[in-house]
């Protein structure tokens, strides 16, 4: 038996999880169907003033995509708990890092993608400008993996609880903040007629932390929550 | 300086000691609470052992 | 003489060390605590900007330091705990957590009583106050994961994991409030802008130490609760003349 290359072990996991996703369709739309709703419950609630909906637009877009990758997280390692595939991966001669990094990045394509796609369409109910939802974009392209890898660790921890939903919320969302703040932060600075590459690079300065570490401690998590 | 005056706090009575008297108050709770909780802790290891004795 | 260090960190001879502690932390956190206050309301002048509103900081910047401080101390023991495996220091983490949130409180309170006079406001979304709010959130899920699961040992270790991210994630999350506070305009009135008279600084600092005593009385008492509830079944527990 010929050992798997890092890449294509990484290529194996994203494979297997998003044959299992397309399995139950279902569950993506529920996610997007959540972010349109939470997004277009704001100007119900405020009012449909477009001058004050614009400035709100970036923070509620980002609290809603916050939300909205809340929602999918806790199944992110449940189902393959429940069924013992976990435990052959903790068995399984390769890293559970790498493995767990697999998990991560198939869990963005199926609930921070699409938000990421929708997004601007959504923006377009607050009046954003082009460039204001291109930034948009961009943040949320940097920012809503971040969000699944942070969310990993949450998810890990709290594998098997009972009431881990809430539970995952409150430990996970504190630690978002600064991906909401430099996210939001960068949308206002371009309506605002600033550079935006400070946010950005700061979003982009904590993927690659979080690209670097969460991995290794998501699989420890992993590790302490199957003992 | 009168005794009025000093709990007048120059107007700012409401906010001085509503903050020291919240702190307190916080305090004298968290005693309370870490001298119950002690008090059940030893109160189990009794039941545990009566339990034990029994046996 | 060769000292070991170790004989401490079994919880049965702890259990015992803790309760002889208690008192020498106690007694000096209620003594400075009545020369903190004496100094805070007698001594100290009444300030130029603020009126007598300021005192409040005697006990709000004390709190402040140790929710903080707590936060990294108990992440410390919790990290200890799952590196070593060292049952003692778990324990410690757990103990500290409700007395850190605790003064997380405090600090968010005070800090709501200063600000209605000074700023107009009960809550302005400083920098500082922000983070503090967000450190409370932090305690929060430490001490929610810690008593959602029923083992203990893989609560403990949970928890540490959680509080090391947590605490890797603080400079991050303080770093990132000041920044969007920065972005939009926040308060102009600082807490220790404006010099402070020597009196001042006498008052906070004898209360900081009084604040710190107090939380390590607290902190030790609960950890001899918690001594007890692990080792319910152990012979040296049932020998205990406190149970009798």
């Amino acid at each position: 038996m010929n050992r798997l290359s890092i890449i294509n072990l990484l290529v194996l996991v994203v494979r297997r999880d998003l044959l299992l996703a397309m399995r139950r369709r279902a569950d993506v739309l529920t996610i997007l169907v959540f972010f349109i709703l939470i997004v277009s419950l704001f100007p119900l609630g405020v009012g449909p003033e477009m001058d004050m909906l614009r400035k709100m637009a970036p923070g509620v877009l980002w609290v809603a995509a916050l939300l909205a990758s809340m929602l999918s997280l806790g199944r992110l390692f449940s189902a393959d708990y429940l069924d013992g595939t976990l435990e052959q991966m903790m068995l399984a001669p390769q890293s559970l890092s790498v493995l767990v990094l697999g998990k991560m990045i198939s869990h963005w394509v199926v609930s921070g993608l699409p938000l990421v796609l929708m997004a601007p369409v959504l923006g377009l109910q607050f009046d954003m400008s082009p460039e204001a939802l291109l930034v948009l974009m961009l943040g949320l392209l940097l920012g809503t993996p971040v969000l699944s890898m942070l969310g990993a660790i949450g998810a890990a921890l709290t594998l098997g609880l009972r009431g881990g939903g809430v539970l995952l919320s409150l430990l996970v969302l504190p630690l978002c903040i600064p991906v909401l703040i430099f996210g939001s932060g960068a949308v206002e600075a371009v309506s605002s007629g600033l550079s935006v590459t400070s946010n950005l690079s700061l979003i982009a300065a904590l993927l690659m932390l979080c690209l670097v570490f969460t991995p290794w401690v998501t699989a420890q998590a992993l590790r302490i929550s199957m003992e | 300086m009168s005794v009025a005056e000093f709990f007048n706090m120059g107007g700012y009575a409401f906010y001085v000691w509503g903050s020291y008297g919240v702190t307190l108050l916080v305090f004298v709770v968290e005693i309370l609470m870490v001298n119950h909780k002690r008090k059940i802790a030893l109160q189990e290891v009794r039941m545990m052992r009566e339990a034990g004795e029994e046996l | 003489m060769a000292i070991n260090w170790f004989k401490y960190s079994a919880p049965s001879t702890f259990y015992g060390l803790a309760g002889k502690l208690v008192p020498f932390f106690a007694i000096p956190a209620a003594v400075l605590f009545a020369i903190g206050m004496y100094i805070g309301f007698f001594v100290a002048p009444v300030d130029a900007v603020q009126g007598e509103a300021y005192r409040i900081i005697f006990i709000h910047v004390p709190a402040s330091i140790l929710s903080m401080f707590l936060y990294l101390i108990m992440a410390g023991y919790a990290a200890l705990g799952l590196i070593f495996n060292t049952r003692l220091s778990s324990m410690m983490a757990t103990a500290l957590a409700p007395t850190g949130a605790l003064f997380a409180f405090i600090s968010l309170w005070t800090g709501a009583l200063w600000g209605k006079p000074m700023w107009g406001a009960w809550w302005v979304w400083d920098a500082r106050l922000t983070s503090e709010l967000i450190l409370l959130f932090l305690y929060f899920g430490f001490i929610a994961l810690h008593a959602s699961i029923d083992d203990p040992r893989r609560a403990d270790r949970a928890a540490a994991l959680l509080a090391i991210v947590g605490s890797v994630n603080v400079p991050i999350i303080y770093f990132s409030v000041k920044w969007w506070n920065t972005l939009h305009q926040g308060s102009t009135i600082k807490f220790t802008g404006t010099s402070m008279h020597i009196a001042m600084q006498q008052a906070m600092f004898v209360t900081l130490l009084a604040c710190w005593m107090y939380a390590v009385a607290v902190a030790l008492v609960r950890v001899r609760s918690i001594i007890l509830d692990r080792e319910r079944t152990t012979q040296w527990v049932s020998e205990l003349k406190e149970i009798a």
